[in-house]
């Protein structure tokens, strides 16, 4: 397929914006338990749900640049009972919003006690809009990730591997980037975070892997031989029926040659997993720089591996465009 | 129910590109709008087009064959591409099986495009929406045309028939009856989309000539040889010689 940059930055920025709220909320259960020290939540949860809500924005921002027709974008929510990507562009909003009260929660330091837990724990506004937060994030994981795995025809993206690497994914690098947030603004979560950061760093690494494992295996369905349904072993295209290129020409091909395609699976398999893994790990006690440094190469490789993952998916269609005569 | 299709003949296409062109020519000055064409005098011309007429060799040299492959838009019968569509912009027909796309709502996010095995999909780059063929829906149920016109442009326009047109869920259309009887199959019907059009395959057509048929046994002259035996070298004329 060819990788629209609109996507990429859709998927790259509100994945790393929904781990940035994951962990944000995570640190506030552990908080909450006494497992971890309180921060300053107007610092740490007010300015951290403001940084995933830019993210979020941002990736709003680059999706419209995917569409023909942006100005009928509303339309979208309207087909939700078939649709991935309609799903997606209602749960988008939705967790955008809670984002947005669960910042303000902890901006204007609103924490009256709505009800209190068997143990004696107060429970807040801010924690249930936290509940109500993770819910959606893992929702807008599932719905992106579906609208790719659910294709039956790319095989490369029809697997629950999609999913998982995702959420994977999304969360390495929204844990990294609290890591390097908390390193800033609240120094005695960063240990947890950048622990945490480099725990799904390592269990993406798995994912991507199992992924990049199954997708070297795969065996089209598809053949010349059904494309236009006549049995022989031997069959080749003399002309595709024009010599100009065509929406079916370049919208289902990257264009490269092998071995860039080689080449950013290389720096993507270096720069998501290893790298940021040994900034995590050195700035374990609050290197500000050493986590904002694993943050930015792992949001550059994953730049990488979203490019790589539309670039290696290959449409059947492509059996129909092979030669120009 | 109905289901109107393309039944292509492969054994009778020749290539010649009539139904491309006169494909483009009624879709783009036809109610649905222009089919633009960008860049179509320049160096990468490029546009958008309902079907396209490919070909391929199948064989070994010299034991080849050329296929001309008139590649259509094939109205699946489970269309993969109508539910993906978040604004419902594609859509399925119920009364005619047709799958169109409704020009005022789509928002040009080729997802639809992702989700057809066959490429039937194509963005128009100036109005930025998915087009795709209609079969002709303005033009087969206009009723100020006689009923030999209310075909599909591309029908009309093959000159050697290749194309037919009609319900496939009806089983004594000629279409069904092209299906049934030569062979008829779907394209990529490993995906179970069941595309409506169908393809006839090639055949061949062997014509064996026994001698009685060019000496006739049963010529009655023969038997009785009334009339004058001629030479050799003379034609052979029933009922007028007796070989």
């Amino acid at each position: 397929m060819h990788p629209a940059f609109s996507v990429i930055f859709l998927t790259t920025l509100i994945g790393a914006a929904q781990g940035l709220f994951l962990a944000l909320f995570t640190a506030q259960s552990y908080a909450a338990f006494k497992l971890l020290p309180q921060p300053d939540a107007h610092a740490f949860y007010g300015q951290g749900s403001l940084l995933a809500l830019v993210l979020l924005v941002a990736g709003l921002v680059a999706s419209f640049f995917h569409l023909g027709h942006p100005e009928r974008a509303w339309r979208t929510a309207t087909k939700w009972r078939t649709s991935w990507l309609s799903r997606e562009v209602i749960v988008l909003p939705a967790f955008m919003g809670v984002v947005f009260l669960y910042g303000l929660a902890h901006w204007l330091d609103w924490h009256p006690v709505l009800m209190t837990l068997p143990g004696g724990l107060p429970v807040d506004p801010s924690a249930i809009l936290g509940v109500a937060g993770t819910v959606l994030a893992f929702a807008l994981f599932i719905c992106t990730a579906m609208i790719y795995a659910c294709l039956k025809f790319l095989a490369e993206w029809h697997s629950p591997l999609t999913v998982i690497n995702y959420i994977l994914l999304g969360g390495a690098s929204g844990f990294t980037l609290a890591a390097a947030f908390a390193a800033a603004t609240a120094p005695e979560l960063v240990g947890f975070l950048a622990g945490w950061a480099a725990i799904i760093t390592v269990l993406a690494l798995f994912g991507r892997g199992a992924s990049l494992v199954r997708n070297a295996r795969l065996k089209p369905k598809s053949t010349l031989q059904t494309a236009i349904g006549i049995k022989h072993p031997k069959i080749a295209q003399k002309t595709q029926g024009f010599m100009g290129g065509s929406f079916n020409t370049r919208e289902f091909f990257h264009g490269q040659p092998v071995a860039v395609l080689r080449g950013v699976k290389w720096f993507f398999l270096l720069a998501v997993f290893p790298v940021p893994l040994l900034f995590q790990l050195s700035g374990m006690h609050g290197g500000f720089g050493l986590l904002l440094t694993a943050f930015v190469v792992q949001y550059a490789g994953l730049l990488a591996e979203r490019w790589y993952f539309f670039a290696q998916a290959n449409h059947p269609q492509n059996l129909y465009y092979q030669s120009i005569a | 129910m109905t289901q109107l299709a393309l039944v292509i003949d492969l054994n009778v296409c020749v290539g010649c590109q009539a139904c491309v062109t006169s494909c483009k020519e009624w879709n783009t000055s036809g109610s649905a709008g222009p089919m633009v064409d960008q860049n179509p005098y320049g160096a990468d011309p490029t546009g958008t087009f309902f079907n396209r007429v490919q070909t391929f060799e199948v064989g070994e040299f010299p034991n080849t064959e050329t296929v001309h492959f008139p590649k259509s838009r094939p109205h699946c019968v489970e269309p993969p591409c109508v539910p993906v569509c978040p604004t419902g912009a594609s859509y399925k027909r119920k009364e005619d099986g047709i799958v169109l796309v409704d020009y005022d709502k789509c928002i040009g996010c080729k997802y639809c495009s992702w989700a057809c095995p066959y490429g039937a999909r194509e963005l128009d780059e100036q109005q930025q929406v998915m087009k795709k063929c209609t079969l002709c829906v303005d033009r087969i149920y206009d009723m100020s045309m006689v009923e030999a016109d209310r075909k599909p442009s591309c029908v009309k326009a093959c000159p050697t028939s290749a194309r037919l047109f009609g319900d496939i869920h009806d089983p004594e259309s000629a279409v069904s009856l092209a299906i049934r009887e030569s062979g008829g199959y779907p394209l990529m019907p490993e995906w179970g989309t069941h595309p409506a059009n169908h393809y006839l395959p090639r055949r061949k057509t062997r014509i064996k000539i026994h001698e009685d048929e060019l000496e006739r046994a049963d010529n009655p002259l023969k038997v009785d040889r009334q009339l004058p035996r001629p030479a050799m070298s003379e034609p052979t004329l029933d009922d007028v010689t007796t070989w």
